[in-house]
């Protein structure tokens, strides 16, 4: 394991994309920072800029509109970095599927952007903050 | 000191301002943490993050002025790890002084904040611009107030433009100086970019604000410059303000004699540095962030107000030789 990962691995920095979700999704995201959950003990922090980001929090069905600056972030936020499609919207459209003005689901997005991206998915309506930390932690364990 | 002594403690002194630096970004996560009731970041994060930073790809927007983007965080970072250098020096070899050195001091700490104008203006982005103008106007704001509080100190010590000299003071104890010691505070907290003065770096309306274009390792230099401002700004209020920072006991150390009842002297110093540093962590968890114009209202009206009050109290003091006006 490069130094690299290994220091990715002991503080990713999250940026936190909502690309037309129900707000919910983002309200659960925003718990892991509460004394509660205290994410900060794994290092992980929420930042305000892409560019610093090694990880995107993407929620929400990918609308026409999102699209293009869904990638725009994953453009600028400096590699690597890993992808994360919270809630059911985002791994799979969930509810709105059958939505017109739907264009995703984010992995097919983003991949347009780049076939290699690293896309690490957390299902649920909207999941648990439990979820999130471990999914972070066995996405983070592979890489 | 012998001379490879000598030689080998000017060696130490950057990396271990670095280190300082990084154990103090340590204490203010944890702190905060704790006063919001969380466990908070482990004692290494500072230096994970710093690791982590130097390992990612530097992303340089494409119409920035790339040279200037690319040289201000070095810029940044040369001044404070001078003025450490200097604070330092005032603290292992008071002897030799040279005149003045608290002009060069003010000189030194507004570099940073010129090196942030510099490259977040270079770097052609919007947010970044909105951040440099509030940054532009914080510095106005708090450097008024910042020199005029050491005019305060350098009243009270008799005209000595020396920090050794001032450091053989405890100026703190009057009533002047204590309003110009919580004055130069919060300039301190605003030089930090510490909630209430964190406006040009607001997360939530600018994102990241100065900061926003810079990754990589550029972005850990920037860490880096500001983990050292976290030692040598509440260092040089200790200097300044609460007489002086003692490390006897090294300096004879480093020469090869162990004098334990020099340690208490070190010891109470530490605690004065980590007195200052918590006062400024509660501070920057107890207030929301202001607007840039409450910001400069706050240190050009109120604390301009205290400012002249002390100096006018100062003047009486030293003229009447009542020694704690
Ligand atoms: S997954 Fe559920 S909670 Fe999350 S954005 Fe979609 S509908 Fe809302």
């Amino acid at each position: 394991m490069s130094w690299k990962i290994w220091s990715l691995k002991k503080s990713p920095w999250v940026f936190h994309v909502n690309t037309g979700a129900c707000n919910n999704c983002d309200i659960e995201i925003v718990n892991l920072l509460t004394p509660k959950f205290d994410v900060e003990r794994f290092g992980i922090k929420l930042v305000g800029s892409p560019r610093h980001a090694d990880a995107l929090l993407v929620t929400g069905v990918v609308t026409r509109q999102a699209a293009p600056r869904l990638q725009e972030v994953y453009r600028q936020t400096s590699k690597p970095c890993v992808v994360f499609a919270i809630g059911a919207c985002a791994c799979d459209k969930g509810i709105f599927t059958t939505g017109y003005h739907v264009v995703g689901p984010v992995d097919k997005i983003i991949r347009e952007v780049d076939p290699n991206a690293i896309i690490a998915y957390v299902p649920g309506c909207p999941p648990k903050p439990e979820a999130m930390i471990s999914g972070i932690v066995q996405a983070l364990s592979v890489l | 000191m012998s001379v490879p002594l000598n030689v080998l403690f000017w060696i130490v002194v950057i990396p271990g301002t670095v280190v300082l630096g990084l154990l103090a970004c340590w204490i203010v996560r944890k702190v905060s943490a704790l006063v919001q009731w969380r466990v908070g970041p482990p004692l290494f994060q500072p230096f994970y993050d710093v690791v982590k930073l130097m390992g990612k790809e530097i992303l340089v927007p494409q119409e920035a002025q790339k040279a200037v983007f690319m040289a201000a965080p070095l810029v940044g970072m040369a001044g404070v790890l001078l003025l450490s250098i200097m604070l330092w020096r005032v603290a292992f070899v008071p002897a030799k002084p040279f005149v003045g050195d608290i002009i060069v001091a003010i000189y030194l700490m507004v570099l940073p904040s010129l090196a942030l104008i510099l490259g977040s203006s270079a770097s052609a982005s919007p947010h970044a611009a909105v951040g440099t103008s509030r940054e532009m106007k914080l510095v106005m704001g708090y450097e008024l107030s910042l020199v005029l509080a050491l005019i305060v100190v350098i009243i009270k010590t008799g005209g000595t433009l020396n920090l050794a000299e001032i450091a053989q003071h405890t100026t703190v104890f009057s009533i002047s100086n204590m309003l110009a010691f919580l004055v130069a505070l919060l300039c301190v907290q605003a030089k930090l970019g510490f909630v209430p003065f964190d406006i040009a770096e607001a997360e939530t309306e600018v994102a990241s604000g100065v900061l926003m274009e810079y990754s990589g390792a550029l972005l850990a230099v920037w860490k880096l410059a500001h983990a050292i401002m976290l030692v040598a700004l509440p260092l040089f209020l200790v200097i300044v303000f609460l007489g002086g920072f003692d490390v006897t006991f090294l300096t004879m150390v480093f020469r090869g004699t162990f004098e334990p009842t020099l340690i208490m002297p070190l010891v109470w110093s530490i605690c004065k540095y980590v007195l200052v540093l918590v006062l400024l962590i509660l501070i920057k968890n107890t207030n929301p962030r202001v607007r840039i114009d409450q910001a400069m209202k706050f240190f050009w009206v109120y604390c301009g107000v205290a400012l002249v009050a002390a100096i006018i109290l100062a003047t009486i003091g030293k003229n009447f030789g009542v020694s704690w006006l």
